[in-house]
């Protein structure tokens, strides 16, 4: 089954849905993590995570609240730089370059790596600033128009909102918006897309239209999605990190994998609901 | 205790003194209430009996559109010098504070470490303590001698070799003892806690959010700051900035010992000496009348007049504030 069918059945098929077999041929990761360690302070968020995540294929993160996951997610844009306590060791390489090396420019990092969050954040600006908010601080100035519409489009929000670009964000709907942060990260055309449980804040018929997106957008993009929901997880993802309590990669696999037969007790039992 | 029905019906019974009680405390906090607007009335309607009787003395008309204010000497009471005076000293003082005390919340709210914001915050309210009466004293004593040490200048805006076009200079004249330039500076630096403050407040509510998506967009932080930030605080900012302005133009203390008692039209073209030479507010006006002891009289009821149009404007800025951060509110979830 291709990426494109599921995209269509995805609602039906829900937690039946196979993965393509794609996965076996993988292709080089984008990101790739070597004993990762994240402390805050005494506390330490990230225990020696090791993980390499592919080119263009969704990754989800799963895992119980407090294991971490989005702890990982903010080192792979260096949003964790904002957490003063946070301290990063090991190794997170971004297509080869270690994103914590001291040359490297977090603000450059980020354009290339793109975030939704959890709770739709647009800028209380008009729905076209906010889609062409990334493109001019980057300085693009040509056909600013054109990419707000594509952005747009790729979003599935355009033809809801073609008539009213000039009204504010703040006027949309939970999921609008959410689909609107999406465009916004993705105009200036990142290589990877974060998502911090882009649909925990949002009704069944918001998530299942974004769930719809990310099937689309990762023809395109690399997505590493955190979620709560482990049924989101085996809709959506092409691969599958547990993460359990103390910041610990526990296992990672292809999804189907990961929810038919893995290989840890701890992480069937966290599945099958024991626990978490 | 349920075991004994008595007491949970005790339990519930009214206590008429906490009833009678509660209703006095509400009474007093209804009165103190009261009292303040009761206060402001009472102030409008002293201001606005006098300055009916000296409208009826000296017309309106020519109150609002004279352009000579020498109510003493020679009894003339044209409102236009004393505005220009108030309106160039607002000018003046705006374009020292709006710029700094914006930029000084900034750096309080987006740059500044929780630490150093600790110390810094409370001191520049400290500045907002300081008696208007000293920074009067600072402008005659170091900050008109300092300008005197440097001005005057002339600034030759065609260099030399082109001499057949005239060779226009820019002269910028010496600073009178009294002057507007001074009392502009203190007016300014005065203000400058209260743009500060109340900005701050408006872009520290800013939700964090917002900064959270300006950065996961590969924003700096001075595009967080300015394009994302102020925008989103821009109701805030404004309220500071005309809450400040409305103080600046009832500011009396000050700008009376800096900048003296010499109502003036502004001079045109060498805008300069509006800057160096002595003027007189609306607050000035009224201090002088106020201590020439001549109580009753016209003199004495255009005090009134002039405290009524000063309240007036004040008031229509302050409204104007309220509109305007109505306007920009934004409503976040």
């Amino acid at each position: 089954m291709s990426n494109q069918e599921s995209t269509q059945t995805v609602h039906e098929t829900a937690e039946t849905s196979e993965r393509p077999e794609s996965i076996q041929t993988p292709r080089a990761p984008a990101i790739e993590a070597h004993d990762l360690s994240v402390t805050y302070g005494s506390e330490t968020a990230l225990e020696s995570v090791d993980i390499q995540i592919p080119d263009r294929q969704i990754t989800a993160i799963i895992g119980p609240s407090g294991c971490g996951k989005s702890t990982f997610l903010r080192c792979i844009n260096r949003m964790n730089d904002r957490i003063d306590a946070a301290a990063v060791s090991g190794a997170l390489s971004f297509k080869g370059r270690n994103i914590y090396d001291e040359h490297v420019d977090p603000v450059a990092l980020r354009r290339r790596i793109g975030m939704v969050f959890q709770h739709p954040n647009p800028f209380p600006k008009s729905i076209y600033d906010n889609v062409a908010y990334g493109l001019r601080i980057q300085g693009i100035t040509s056909e600013i128009d054109a990419r707000v519409k594509l952005a747009l489009e790729r979003a599935a929000l355009y033809e809801e909102v073609s008539d009213s670009l000039e009204k504010s964000a703040l006027d949309l709907s939970g999921g609008q918006q959410q689909r609107l942060c999406i465009a916004r990260a993705i105009a200036v055309d990142p290589d990877v897309l974060l998502m911090d449980e882009p649909a925990s804040a949002l009704d069944p018929i918001a998530t299942a239209k974004i769930e719809d997106l990310i099937a689309e957008l990762s023809e395109e993009y690399t997505v590493v999605i955190v979620t709560h929901n482990m049924q989101q997880a085996a809709r959506i993802s092409d691969r599958t990190a547990v993460f359990l309590t103390g910041g610990e990669l526990v296992e990672y696999d292809d999804t189907e994998t990961i929810f038919e037969n893995p290989e840890h007790d701890r992480v069937e039992d966290y599945i099958t609901g024991k626990f978490g | 205790m349920s075991s004994e029905p008595n007491a949970d019906r005790e339990s519930l019974q009214r206590n008429d003194t906490v009833v009678r009680t509660e209703r006095l405390y509400g009474w007093a906090i209804a009165a103190s209430a009261l009292l303040t607007i009761l206060v402001t009335v009472g102030i409008v309607l002293a201001l606005l009996g006098e300055a009916l009787t000296f409208w009826s003395a000296v017309s309106p008309l020519s109150f609002f559109t004279g352009t000579k204010w020498s109510p003493i000497i020679d009894g003339e009471y044209g409102l236009l010098p004393l505005v220009s005076g108030t309106l160039i000293v607002t000018v003046g003082s705006a374009l020292i504070a709006l710029p700094t005390g914006l930029a000084a919340a900034l750096y309080l709210s987006e740059y500044a470490s929780e630490r150093t914001r600790s110390v810094l915050k409370p001191a520049l309210e400290i500045l907002a303590g300081v008696p208007t009466v000293i920074y009067g004293y600072m402008a005659l004593v170091y900050i008109t001698p300092l300008f005197q040490g440097i001005l005057p200048v002339s600034i030759r805006l065609i260099p030399p070799g082109l001499e057949p076009l005239p060779a226009f200079t820019l002269v910028i004249p010496s600073l009178q003892t009294f002057n507007v330039l001074s009392a502009s500076i203190v007016v300014g630096i005065m203000i400058i806690p209260m743009v500060s403050s109340i900005s701050e407040d408006a872009l520290r509510s800013v939700p964090d959010e917002l900064r959270a998506a300006a950065y996961g967009l590969g924003s700096t932080k001075y595009d967080v700051s300015t394009k994302v930030v102020v925008p989103a605080a821009t109701s805030g900012i404004v309220a500071s900035f005309v809450l400040a302005l409305s103080r600046a133009i009832g500011e009396t203390m000050a700008v009376t010992m800096a900048m003296g008692m010499s109502p003036q039209l502004p001079y045109f073209p060498n805008v300069f000496r509006n800057l160096a030479e002595s003027s007189q507010t609306m607050t000035g006006a009224m201090v002088q009348i106020a201590s020439a002891d001549s109580l009753g009289g016209v003199t004495y009821e255009a005090m009134f007049a002039l405290g009524l149009t000063l309240f007036l404007i004040t008031l229509s800025m302050n409204v104007a504030a309220e509109l305007v951060r109505r306007r920009f509110r934004e409503v976040y979830q």
